[in-house]
């Protein structure tokens, strides 16, 4: 029983992965922009949402409603101004641009609210949880996490196939140059998917700050979960990232289960051993 | 009749080599020009240049009375200049339907839901409708090519720049895609096409000009253009004193 509560346990966690990882893949997916600093973005939501709270002295959940258009906005600026510019034949620009950003959202956290290790308090739901079989019992807000992690890959999945926004974005990472030629322009749909991506982004950083302590040094470690989970789902593929952060969640809570400082490293071993034995992920986009 | 497209001193050069070369052209509203030329003439650069996609290094465009040389393609396309490719290039992951909406949607600048019963009567048209909802992958040549023409049409251009679309069809593939050219012609859109298949272009225009090293060397009636000295030099060797 002990075993099936460890299992539960990393599904739920997986739910948060796959939060990370969606923002990641979309922007990947959309405009072929590996975006290092995506995990110290999930930071500076957490951040944004600490200010927001102890501002307006509201719960961090309620504190969504102001995060989650905040960082959109962020990301429409961000893609518009600086990260536009980068994007061309050359992978490397992106790529080192994003690095430097990650560099300056760390270091301007880290002068702005210094290296204490910070949480946000939801209150009474954090403790509450709900015994569903005799021995296991899943705590409310992992759930709700669960949940909403859920619902996030359906309503992208929904997004991207079922609306006038979604087939912008899926011409767009087709063939841009085309695209174009069909009335796109390039420079908004990318800037509308960075959006996107900082909105769930968003979600993901109010739920990581609410379930842990966070400082503004952890976004890296977000980020290779977040590659972790995509590499694992299989690029391309909504409900493969879900699977792969679920795998990625339940791999850590087994390997803490038989020893708590195996918990990474059994995680990136079940990575790498995925990675060899199937490289274009478990459940890879269709054509 | 008033020029729908102009250009006006158009050069262009890739390092040494020139691929257009003080160009001037004027298309008139509603005319169906024929462009030929031998390969590396530079007829491709000249619609990269018409759409948008190629930076002249000097001369300027006028669409619809309006200079356009530095608008970015998709305002171009939304104005009411729609390309082929010789190479289909459709939205492979999406569907033939959906390859047709988001260009209806963002070539006209209308939502998604006005222009579903457009998109169908153009797939239609251009007999698709029966692979609707295939992956444009899956298309077999022909059809990829009718895909480019529909997709093309969807965005409901008055200038429409044909590129070989006649390329690689077989006989009767390619009087069908003749049949359904002059019909988009008498719905009054103006048509420039470039083209190698000599015949099929004949059956649709009425004025032709000849790309050669950068610049045109003969244009007028398409039959005379055909015969005339420059051409037979340029296609056959012969001299045109000869």
């Amino acid at each position: 029983m002990e075993w099936v509560n460890t299992i539960v346990q990393g599904i739920l966690t997986g739910g948060l992965y796959a939060m990370f990882a969606a923002g990641l893949s979309l922007i990947f997916g959309v405009m072929r922009l590996v975006n290092i600093a995506h995990g110290d973005l999930i930071v500076l939501a957490a951040y944004v949402a600490l200010v927001v709270t102890e501002t307006l002295g509201i719960n961090p959940l309620v504190s969504l409603a102001f995060v989650v258009p905040i960082m959109a906005i962020a990301g429409y600026v961000l893609q518009r101004t600086i990260l536009n510019r980068t994007l061309g034949d050359d992978l490397l620009p992106p790529l080192l641009v994003t690095f430097g950003l990650s560099i300056i959202i760390q270091n301007a956290l880290l002068e702005i609210f210094t290296a204490d290790s910070r949480k946000l308090n939801a209150g009474p739901i954090e403790t509450a949880s709900i015994e569903v079989l005799p021995g296991i019992s899943l705590g409310v807000l992992p759930l709700l996490q669960f949940v909403l992690a859920v619902a996030v890959i359906a309503a992208m999945q929904f997004l991207f196939y079922r609306t006038a926004t979604g087939r912008a974005f899926r011409a767009t990472s087709d063939d841009q140059p085309v695209s174009q030629l069909m009335g796109l322009d390039n420079r908004h749909v990318f800037a509308l998917a960075m959006a996107l991506s900082l909105a769930i982004v968003a979600i993901a950083g109010v739920l990581l700050a609410v379930r842990a302590n966070f400082d503004p040094s952890i976004g890296p470690a977000r980020l290779i979960f977040g590659f972790e989970a995509v590499i694992i789902g299989g690029l391309g593929s909504m409900w493969g990232t879900l699977a792969g952060g679920i795998i990625l969640g339940v791999s850590q809570a087994i390997g803490a289960k038989i020893d708590p400082g195996w918990q990474l490293l059994a995680g990136h071993l079940v990575f790498l051993f995925i990675l060899a034995i199937r490289p274009q992920g478990l459940f890879p986009k269709v054509q | 009749m008033a020029s729908i497209l102009t250009l006006d001193g158009i050069s262009k050069r890739f390092g040494a080599i020139v691929i257009a070369n003080d160009v001037d052209l004027a298309v008139k509203k509603g005319e169906a020009l024929g462009i030929i030329g031998p390969n590396g003439a530079g007829k491709t650069t000249l619609f990269g240049v018409i759409t948008g996609t190629v930076p002249p290094d000097s001369g300027c465009v006028t669409f619809d009375g309006r200079d356009v040389t530095r608008l970015p393609p998709d305002q171009r396309c939304r104005m009411g200049i729609a390309r082929s490719f010789q190479i289909p290039q459709p939205f492979g992951g999406m569907t033939v339907f959906e390859n047709l909406v988001v260009a209806a949607a963002f070539g006209q600048g209308r939502s998604e839901h006005d222009v579903y019963a457009q998109s169908h009567d153009i797939l239609e048209r251009c007999g698709l409708a029966a692979k609707a909802n295939r992956p444009a992958s899956s298309l077999t040549l022909l059809d990829r090519k009718r895909l480019e023409l529909a997709r093309a049409l969807a965005t409901a251009p008055q200038l429409l720049l044909l590129d070989e679309v006649a390329g690689g069809l077989t006989e009767h593939e390619c009087e069908a895609l003749v049949d359904l050219i002059r019909d988009i012609r008498k719905t009054g859109i103006t048509i420039v096409w470039i083209e190698h298949i000599v015949h099929a272009l004949l059956a649709v225009i009425d004025r032709l000009v000849v790309l050669h090293g950068g610049a045109f060397i003969a244009q007028g009636d398409p039959q005379e253009v055909i015969r005339s000295p420059q051409v037979n030099e340029i296609y056959m060797g012969i001299p045109a004193d000869a």
